[in-house]
């Protein structure tokens, strides 16, 4: 009784923020501007099928991308003394403090056609590269917002696995390799799962991002959502059906990673 | 190096961030023998155990695997396998998986991999145990499992770090037993690290007394205990007596405030040494026929034997005997030539 008392305040807070938003969501979905009931707003969707698979492209790019940088590192880092552990923990987590406005607007300094970078290369009598506004931009501006939320699960429980686990392995004939195929990804399943969905959910939903460092070519759905609620094409109803699609999509993607993972993932969340 | 050396370890240096753990350890150990590493914690056991097992590469020395230099080989490239501390099991796999997995990694026929691995399972009496979790076992059937991993892929060299340590007193014995047995019908080298006296004592071909780094003794269990090299071996093997003396001339020794007759010679004239007599080398006699008289302090029964604490001359005596004195009684004691162990006084290290 006692436990059902004090998740109250959650529930409540569940149903106003999460619930209702929801239900207003799938209201406008399947209504006209007149409030009729329609499936034209989800039909519509059709039209807008290449930004949705650009945005899937370039999520899947991301979250594949953090996936190879953070897990070697977080190995790494998992197997350094306790007090260079939270030294570099710290660098991890230091730029998710800045402003995340001000981050990109940092890369769109650097990549810029007489950016930084370039202007550097220019000493060599190199380039100048296109970089800014384009598809490889946007991925890397996701990689570097999003990759701290790699790092932490794949951290978490790779810090669990027992150093002397990883030298039975190698003691048994593990080469690295070896090692980490047959003992250390079996192991650290759960913040796989965990990181794979903490970058690929943000990443597929994203704006700002797309449109600082991809110009007006890379456009992606979270985009799109956004100028049918706040930009000048103004459309709650198409707004609404776009985020749903996007939605039942994601948690199928979820659902498959999480059954392929078969682990329980919570407790890394 | 004699012809039977698989072992050898050459001037071994080790030091973790500037603190010297082994400052130039060198030692044979021969094939198909049982050798034991004994040395309170923190001595270098461990450390000298990875350096065999590769995983910790010295900062000088080197070390030779029948002959040859592996000083260098990364432990997936050595013949040797270990039993950690901790078992060290891996979690996702079975038993049968665990003891399989060096096997698979040498991809051999699927069928021989069962046999082996099978036969291994009974050989450390796991039958009908191979598709249990190994997170679910006691800490004696994981040790087993740990045993079993390393054994199936038939080492040269199998070390073992205080592989009983977590077990208690009546699994430990039958482990021990166990232990030795399967060394003896498999032949392999056993390379065992221990700080316990009795299990060292009573499994080893080969004692191998360590402290602070340095190798104290090398030697049968009988020589480490009947014939100890100096004092940090006879108090660490077991309760000593342990007092001070002057070596006067060959077979005589004074200690204890008069001279006794001993079989030691070879010592400087008037060298200062250590004396070493064992508790259950005195012969306690009425106080008139004693070489040396003294009160009891206190008598403890310890099963076999009574465990008395004598006060002679401002040295308190530990003596076994199997008859009671009275706390307070005057008793004499006579100590044999032969029970007077003679060694160089040791050095402060
Ligand atoms: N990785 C390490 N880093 C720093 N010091 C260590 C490390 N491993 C062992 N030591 C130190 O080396 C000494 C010997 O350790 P060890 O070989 O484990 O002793 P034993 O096994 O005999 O108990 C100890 O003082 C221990 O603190
Ligand atoms: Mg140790």
């Amino acid at each position: 009784m006692k436990a059902k008392i004090a998740a109250a305040p959650y529930l409540v807070w569940m149903v106003l923020f999460i619930l209702v938003p929801l239900g207003v969501v799938v209201y406008f979905a399947f209504t006209t501007a007149d409030g009729a009931f329609t499936l034209d707003n989800i039909t519509e969707f059709a039209a807008y099928l290449p930004v949705f698979v650009r945005s899937l492209l370039f999520a899947v790019a991301a979250t594949v991308i953090c996936l190879v940088i953070a897990y070697p590192f977080s190995f790494m880092l998992s197997r350094m003394r306790l007090n260079h552990q939270r030294t570099v923990q710290m660098l991890v987590m230091l730029p998710m403090w800045m402003n995340f406005l001000l981050r990109t607007y940092a890369w769109m300094t650097l990549l810029e056609n007489n950016g930084l970078i370039n202007k550097f290369l220019a000493l060599f009598g190199l380039g100048p590269l296109q970089m800014i506004n384009t598809g490889g931009a946007v991925v890397l501006g996701m990689v570097y917002n999003y990759l701290p939320y790699m790092i932490l699960p794949l951290y978490t429980v790779m810090v669990k696995i027992d150093q002397s686990v990883v030298e039975a392995a190698q003691d048994l004939g593990c080469n690295t390799l070896q090692m980490t195929a047959k003992v250390l990804m079996p192991l650290s399943v759960p913040g796989i799962v965990a990181g794979i969905t903490m970058v690929f959910v943000p990443s597929v939903s994203t704006f700002i991002i797309s449109r600082m460092l991809g110009g007006g070519n890379n456009l992606m759905m979270g985009d799109l959502i956004e100028m049918q609620f706040l930009g000048n094409s103004l459309n709650y109803n198409l707004g609404s059906a776009m985020s749903l699609v996007l939605m039942v999509v994601v948690l199928i993607c979820m659902s498959i990673t999480h059954v392929l993972g078969n682990e329980d993932v919570e407790e890394v969340m | 190096m004699s012809n039977n050396t698989i072992i050898s370890l050459k001037d071994i240096v080790v030091d973790f961030d500037g603190e010297v753990i082994l400052p130039g350890l060198s030692l044979d150990i021969h094939d198909k023998e049982f050798v034991t590493f004994l040395g309170p914690s923190g001595c270098g056991k461990t450390t000298t155990l990875r350096v065999i097992a590769g995983f910790i590469e010295p900062k000088s020395g080197s070390v030779f695997f029948d002959g040859k230099d592996i000083t260098h080989l990364p432990p997936y490239k050595r013949a040797v396998n270990t039993v950690f501390q901790k078992y060290a099991l891996f979690p996702h796999l079975n038993v049968f998986e665990n003891v399989a997995f060096g096997l698979r990694l040498q991809k051999l026929p699927e069928l021989e991999i069962r046999s082996r691995v099978l036969s291994m399972i009974e050989l450390v009496g796991l039958k009908g145990f191979e598709r249990r979790n190994t997170t679910s076992m006691s800490g004696g059937q994981q040790q087993r499992v740990a045993i079993a991993r390393a054994l199936v892929n038939q080492p040269k060299v199998l070390l073992l770090d205080e592989p009983l340590g977590a077990l208690d007193l009546k699994l430990r014995k039958e482990m021990q037993t166990e232990l030795k047995r399967i060394q003896q019908t498999t032949g392999i080298t056993f390379i065992y690290v221990t700080h316990d006296q009795e299990e060292a004592l009573t499994m080893s071909d080969t004692v191998v007394v360590m402290s602070k780094g340095y190798i104290q003794q090398i030697g049968t269990p009988e020589d480490i205990y009947n014939e100890p090299t100096n004092s940090f071996v006879a108090d660490f093997i077991g309760e000593s007596n342990i007092l001070d003396g002057i070596m006067h001339r060959d077979f005589v020794v004074e200690f204890a405030g008069r001279e006794f007759t001993c079989v030691d010679r070879g010592f400087d004239k008037q060298e200062l040494v250590n004396v070493v007599v064992r508790p259950e080398d005195i012969e306690v006699v009425p106080a008139i026929q004693g070489q040396l008289t003294g009160v009891v302090k206190s008598v403890v029964f310890k099963g076999v034997h009574f465990e008395m604490r004598v006060e002679q001359a401002g040295y308190e005596w530990i003596i076994h005997s199997t008859r009671a004195s009275q706390p307070g009684e005057l008793i004499g004691m006579n100590i044999g030539p032969e029970e007077i162990h003679i060694m160089h006084r040791m050095e402060e290290n």
